[in-house]
């Protein structure tokens, strides 16, 4: 328990001093003295940018995506097993190869169809 | 309120001395990347050029820093800081000897893993709050590869998990104090997730050849394309931070860590193994950076998903086989 205040101590002292980086440099900066609207607009090879870029984006980052979720929550069941591999032994092992195996055939089919393939 | 306060100073004492590295090996490889191209590197600054990093920083200092004026002006300036807190806050559970350890959390790897892959939000928010094209594109192709190498990534780090039997990054150094390195011995599971748990480390940190989210030659400079001064200059202590981080959790997790001869009776031996052993594959990752070209996105993903993630799920099980079937692992 106390431990967990020592990470949460160290995220302070991080966070000082970045933040202290930024916010001196806020203090010391050179300020320029002319404005231009030019100076506010984003960059676009220096032509005037053409509408926003916040926009439809490619499907298939989202099919990236998905597929992290499932191997990203995979990963959250196997950790509990993990530290516990000797204790559960044999049957554990059991168990965890046919969670996997469940899991792969799914990895397989997505493989199959190309669903990770990019051209 | 104790273990707060040492927590506190070990951020200090760990930031301090990231940001110091960085600036040493910005100057290292500086002149590293000279002598491979032969050149000479800075020169002008101190004897050597040593003292190029220090001008660098004054020359940022004095940039005007500017916001897009149809950009997200609290996400734009919150991202690089996120992005080096978030990269530093992972150091918090690296044992540097047997004693020194800023918070021996019993779930370190799991902080580990939670905290670093923050950064990638912090990289697609600066992506996007720019509303630059460049940006979003960098910011959108970084997401798709720290997200692909974060499976990979976890479960490699899976493996000294399983064969110790622990979750806390001390304990692992321990077990391997007792036994051997993970990346020796069992060679099997050890010595491939080693090289797997470097390469997703390096691109999850967005070094060359994994730094699309950049990619100079195609995205300008990718999600840093808006930024100047001191918040451009964060986002790059971001990257070396994140870098040297997973360097020495790398070597806490696969290389020993403190151990070595003599480190239980010399705990200051400890931490010349430690340092010695996160700084060569602090190295390692420059060296790579300037013999290799970068890796296209959908090579990228397919190098991850095709090959990285399923050789990583098969050494999880054979390291739990060895557990099962050799005694005395634990």
């Amino acid at each position: 328990m106390t431990e967990s205040y020592a990470a949460l101590g160290f995220l302070l002292g991080a966070f000082l001093m970045a933040g202290g980086m930024l916010a001196g440099a806020a203090l010391l900066r050179v300020r320029a003295t002319k404005k231009s609207p030019l100076k506010d607009t984003t960059y676009e090879c220096g032509e005037e940018p053409v509408g926003a870029a916040w926009m439809q984006f490619h499907a298939r980052y989202y099919l990236v995506a998905l597929v992290f979720v499932l191997f990203d929550v995979e990963a959250v069941f196997l950790f509990p097993w993990a530290i516990e591999v000797h204790e559960l032994g044999r049957a554990g092992l059991i168990a965890i190869v046919s969670f996997v195996a469940v899991l792969m055939l799914g990895w397989a089919y997505g493989v199959r169809k190309d669903a990770l393939r990019w051209e | 309120m104790s273990a707060l306060l040492r927590g506190f100073v070990y951020g200090l004492l760990v930031v301090n001395a990231v940001l110091l590295t960085s600036a040493v090996n910005i100057w290292f490889e500086r002149k590293f990347s000279a002598r491979m191209q032969s050149r000479v590197g800075p020169t002008r600054v101190g004897p050597l050029g040593l003292l190029q990093p220090f001008a660098d920083v004054a020359k940022l200092m004095s940039k005007e820093d500017t916001v897009p004026a149809s950009g997200n002006r609290v996400l734009f300036t919150a991202a690089p800081l996120l992005a080096t807190v978030c990269a530093l806050a992972a150091a918090a559970v690296v044992p540097f000897t047997p004693d020194v350890v800023a918070a021996d959390l019993d779930v370190g790897v799991l902080w580990v893993l939670a905290v670093g892959s923050i950064t990638t939000i912090a990289i697609f928010m600066a992506g996007w709050a720019s509303n630059n094209k460049f940006a979003l594109l960098g910011g959108m192709r970084s997401i798709a590869q720290a997200v692909s190498y974060e499976v990979p990534l976890v479960l490699s780090a899976m493996v000294p998990v399983v064969l110790s039997g622990t979750m806390s990054l001390s304990g692992i150094v321990t077990w391997q104090s007792e036994h051997l390195w993970i990346a020796a011995w069992p060679l099997i599971p050890g010595l491939p997730a080693f090289v797997i748990f470097f390469l997703a480390m390096t691109a999850e940190a967005n070094r060359i050849p994994f730094d699309i989210p950049e990619a100079e030659s195609e995205l300008v400079a990718g999600v840093t394309t808006e930024y100047s001064g001191m918040k451009f200059a964060l986002f790059y202590v971001g990257e070396y931070a994140h870098t040297l981080v997973g360097s020495a959790i790398a070597s806490a997790l696969f290389l020993g860590g403190w151990s070595g001869p003599m480190a239980a009776t010399m705990p200051w031996l400890g931490l010349v193994y430690m340092v010695v052993k996160t700084l060569f594959l602090f190295f390692m990752i420059t060296w790579v950076r300037w013999s290799l070209v970068r890796f296209r996105s959908d090579q990228l993903l397919a190098i991850c998903w095709k090959w990285l993630v399923p050789i990583s799920v098969g050494l999880v099980l054979v390291a739990a086989l060895w557990v099962e079937l050799v005694p005395g692992v634990h």
